[in-house]
């Protein structure tokens, strides 16, 4: 069996399927991002940091259930998909990580964490070109 | 401030376990094929989960002491490990474009890092 010989449609439905799993993956990333900025924000909202303070905050849990999601998503996105081209794109959770970090926490953006963004996105774009020529 | 090597190994270790909870997750996803019923019914899953879970006790184990910007690079050596595993359980080819991939999200990572000193 050649590739190069599969027919058009064939050869769509499966460029069709790994898209999805990509989108799936992505939305991973965005999901466990929110997650991390909850449970730094429940963890900052602590006072004295017992069991029962934490069970009982609401961004806490909200943060713990979005983890939950995120790798629902992701187990769905290996399904089909490659774990080694899906797995490394879960460094996206990096970048969002970053960039709401300014927004609700008010940490600078500095030119290197702006370049290593830069260069985390590019990589997770050569992963995604994997197998396209 | 310098970084115990027995932090290091900790997160050593925590990128270790890590990476075999993603081989349990891309194993247990297999079986959704079957129905989405296995989301539940599914040792590989519930086990995957464990591993990670796991990973992250060891981390914040070793993040205790040290340095940040050296040790929160560490973790991301969990997909070099994770390629590894690809190809010896999945039988995943390694390409150029998975190599390339990678290589520049370890320097981005690496870059982030040291940004935060």
């Amino acid at each position: 069996m050649n590739s190069a010989i599969a027919s058009p449609a064939v050869q769509s439905s499966a460029s069709l399927t790994r898209r999805k799993n990509i989108w799936l993956v992505f939305g991973c990333t965005v999901v466990g991002a929110a997650a991390q900025v909850l449970i730094k924000n429940g963890a900052n909202s602590l006072s004295q940091g017992s069991l029962w303070e934490m069970v009982t905050n609401l961004a806490l849990l909200a943060g713990y259930s979005l983890y939950g999601i995120s790798t629902l998503l992701l187990v769905l996105a290996l399904k089909e998909g490659e774990l080694s081209i899906l797995y490394p794109v879960i460094s996206l959770t990096y970048v969002w990580v970053t960039l709401l970090s300014v927004v609700f926490f008010r940490e600078v953006l500095t030119p290197l964490k702006l370049l290593g963004v830069a260069v985390i996105v590019i990589g997770v774009g050569v992963l995604g070109r994997n197998g396209r020529t | 401030m310098t970084t115990p090597l027995s932090s290091m190994g900790l997160v050593l270790l925590a990128s270790f376990v890590g990476s075999f909870g993603a081989v349990f997750l891309k194993s247990g996803a297999g079986k959704l094929k079957r129905g989405l019923r296995y989301l539940f019914l599914n040792p590989q899953l519930a086990l995957g989960v464990a591993f990670f879970l796991l990973s992250s006790y060891f981390f914040v184990l070793g993040v205790r002491h040290g340095e940040l910007s050296v040790l929160y690079p560490m973790v991301s050596l969990g997909y070099v490990w994770t390629l590894f595993w690809s190809r010896l359980f999945f039988r995943e080819r390694i390409t150029r474009h998975k190599f390339v991939g990678l290589a520049l999200i370890l320097v981005g990572i690496f870059l982030m890092a040291s940004a935060g000193k």
